[in-house]
């Protein structure tokens, strides 16, 4: 018998109360301890990058922006400014920072539905629905702005799609207020509670070099030490105009993880009243005629770090490459610095405590199985007639209505 | 057989299981209204619970096929029996009608609806449910010993008022009020505290905590089986704080006044439970039995040492 056949796996997937998306961690336990663990994905590749090059330049960043419901100011902001470096197009200033606002908004949004989610995790409801009610007033301002409360589809290659309306900015600055004094009482809630720190402070550690090893961005690496942003190490829209500073922690467990992902919704409000402020006026769009051949870069700090788009043109309508890294592909797998010999209890956490997306990391799997049947469109199809046939012998054809028509 | 029927009526009817039934659907509902509530939801109309459990009458039962069947089927009745006898007798005892040493059997039926969880759980052959069942097995253990202390102040209380022999029995200590005391209200405390992780509520919903290991004792469990399960956490949702009422705060009478007071501390009771749930974090096991052993098993040894000197020297509010 092999030693192997003796382990006891918990299944944490492919569909758990833990989390909304298709993942399957495999947790060996020993008792309550974990002793090791392995992740399978890609349960639902959608192809992006493929369907990318199927569409126009224009059409791209309503793609992208569906890569993941939570980050889709960031990963369609870093496709434009790839394309932008391509076309070597002069953004107007008053673009810059409608996108920061937006961008910044979409921070406030994602970091409380974290917090929300992570007390969720940790059986405390009454902050999930709290934290939910909060961001409530975010999505209704982006809805304002853009029309949409996610996807909001607002940039465009050279500028942006809607302007924040004047008369839109006096009610912006009254909601920030609102919003600021609830996350004051959330941060303090969190920080003092007795009960929390016992189960955040200590767990999931991940140490500075084992992030950086694993190379982890956004509030997963700030958390533990390692202060990278890519708003401030490669400014990019106005964050270079801005006066804002890099929230970061070196406890590197849960906890300071936490304190990270609140400080800096605090940091983001700052951030769009600034913006709002200084917002300088002029268009909001550049005219942009023909991507040339060449190839760019783009990245943008999203609130789950920084997420990067490479984009290559050969002077046609249409990307001829187009490559995502999502920030939770290198967030993901550094559970394997920070949960092995963890209990369940705080692996289940720290799992979720990366913020992990797996529409960001989805990937397609090779499976290396010699005996296995793999079954092509035709096979498939073969086989749903013949089950379709069986089930007709059992039930009897349908009787077909005439509004079924 | 009249007294057969009548002890049949009790049991099942009034205040048995019918009545302690509809009361403990009313309870959690209550639950769930009030945590809507605190947490900015609507929450479910009130006859919710009641559909919830019908529906799941309706489903088809899955039992896996590593599961030792009989113990399988068997553990939920089993629970859900246990349940209802001490909801009975303690009905009965606010009525007057009990027997010497009822609070040692109230005792043990309170343990069986979490050994028949184990029981259920371990014959079920999976994972997530022997973590669940190991979690459940490991709070027993922590929460069963400060619950027996909390039990002894409430019984060293009533020395000096009643003939010794008299002491155990629901309705002697029903009879006054421990919890208008110091050691009375610290057993009273931690006993709140155990029979929130008799509920299976947060902060020491462990064994079922949904979101490590997926409902962990229960995850096996379909259809009617997993509507008995969910019969006898309603009716434990009964049972455990009208105990509390029973022996720490003066239990129920039988009519006027002592009626709706006994009523309005069963509220109150079940209120503090809601409220706990829903202002905390779920805690590790293993924080739970340090909390239980190394914080409330020395308070209430403290507790009880307090209870005797008041009894020696004659001060009730020690």
């Amino acid at each position: 018998m092999k030693e192997t056949a003796r382990k006891s796996v918990l299944a944490v997937g492919p569909f758990h109360p833990l989390q909304e998306e298709m993942e399957f961690f495999q947790l060996t336990v020993d008792g309550e301890t974990v002793t090791d663990i392995d992740v399978r994905i890609s349960y639902n590749h959608r192809g992006i990058e493929k369907l990318s090059e199927t569409l126009q330049f224009d059409q791209v960043p309503f793609l992208v922006s569906r890569i993941c419901g939570i980050c889709s100011a960031s990963h369609p902001l870093a496709y434009v400014q790839a394309v932008e470096e391509i076309a070597q197009v002069k953004v107007p200033e008053r673009a810059l920072y409608v996108r920061t606002i937006i961008n910044e908004l979409e921070r406030i949004h994602s970091h409380l539905l974290w917090v929300g989610l992570a007390g969720h995790f940790i059986g405390y409801d009454t902050v999930f629905m709290w934290a939910w009610k909060y961001r409530e007033p975010v999505l209704d301002l982006l809805e304002e702005i853009t029309g949409n409360r996610n996807n909001y589809g607002n940039v465009r290659i050279g500028g942006c799609r809607e302007d924040v309306p004047d008369d839109v900015r006096p009610r912006i600055l009254a909601e920030l207020d609102t919003i600021e004094k609830k996350t004051e009482m959330l941060t303090k809630a969190v920080l003092d509670d007795p009960v929390l720190h016992a189960r955040l402070k200590g767990v999931g550690v991940l140490q500075k070099d084992a992030a950086v090893d694993f190379a982890v961005t956004g509030p997963t690496a700030r958390g533990s030490g390692v202060p990278i942003d890519v708003r401030h190490d490669d400014p990019y829209a106005a964050y270079a105009d801005l006066d804002w500073k890099v929230i970061s922690q070196t406890e590197g467990d849960v906890f300071a993880k936490a304190v990270v992902r609140l400080l800096e919704t605090f940091e983001s409000i700052k951030m769009v009243r600034e913006a709002l402020q200084k917002l300088p006026s002029g268009p909001v769009a550049a005219e942009v005629k023909e991507i040339p051949p060449g190839e760019g870069c783009g990245h943008a700090e999203a609130p789950r770090g920084e997420t990067f788009h490479y984009v290559r043109s050969d002077g046609g309508n249409r990307p001829i490459r187009h490559k995502v890294r999502a920030p939770s592909y290198v967030n993901v797998p550094s559970f394997k610095a920070s949960c092995i010999g963890q209990h369940i209890a705080d692996v289940t956490l720290t799992l979720a405590a990366v913020d992990p997306c797996y529409s960001c990391t989805e990937r397609v799997a090779v499976l290396d199985s010699h005996d296995s049947v793999i079954h092509d469109y035709a096979s498939l199809l073969q086989l749903s007639r013949a089950k379709t046939a069986q089930l007709r012998k059992e039930i009897g054809t349908p009787v077909m209505k005439l509004e079924d028509i | 057989m009249m007294e057969v029927l009548t002890n049949l009526f009790w049991i099942l009817i009034f205040p048995g299981f019918v009545f302690t039934l509809a009361v403990g659907l009313l309870a959690s509902w209550l639950v769930r209204k009030v945590s809507a509530l605190v947490q900015y939801r609507v929450g479910p109309p009130v006859y919710q619970p009641a559909v919830d459990v019908m529906k799941l009458m309706g489903k088809e039962i899955l039992i896996p096929e590593e599961a030792h069947r009989a113990v399988f089927v068997a553990a939920p009745l089993v629970g859900l029996s246990g349940v209802l006898l001490l909801a009975a007798m303690l009905w009965l005892a606010g009525a007057g009608v009990a027997f010497v040493g009822d609070v040692i059997v109230a005792i043990y039926l309170m343990v069986l609806p979490s050994l028949a969880l184990i029981l259920g759980s371990s014959s079920s052959g999976s994972p997530h449910a022997s973590v669940g069942a190991a979690r459940e097995m490991k709070l027993v253990m922590g929460y069963e010993l400060p619950l027996i202390l909390a039990f002894i102040v409430a019984v060293v209380k009533t020395a000096g008022v009643l003939e010794p022999a008299e002491q155990l029995s629901l309705v002697a200590i029903a009879q006054h009020t421990p919890v208008a005391s110091i050691s009375g209200a610290l057993a009273f405390i931690v006993a709140l505290l155990c029979v929130q992780a008799k509920l299976g509520f947060v902060p020491f919903d462990i064994a079922e905590s949904e979101t490590e290991v997926a409902s962990g004792v229960m995850i096996e469990y379909s259809g009617a089986l997993l509507a008995v399960w969910k019969l006898m956490q309603t009716l434990m949702l009964v049972a455990l704080p009208l105990f509390l009422v029973v022996v720490f705060l003066g239990g129920v009478g039988t009519s006027g006044w002592a009626l709706g007071g006994g009523i309005g501390k069963y509220v109150i009771v079940l209120v503090l439970v809601i409220l706990i749930k829903n202002t905390n974090p779920r805690v590790r096991i293993d924080q739970a039995m340090r909390f239980f052993w190394c914080y409330c098993g020395p308070l209430l040894v403290a507790a009880v040492i307090l209870a005797m000197l008041g009894n020696y020297y004659g001060l009730t509010w020690l």
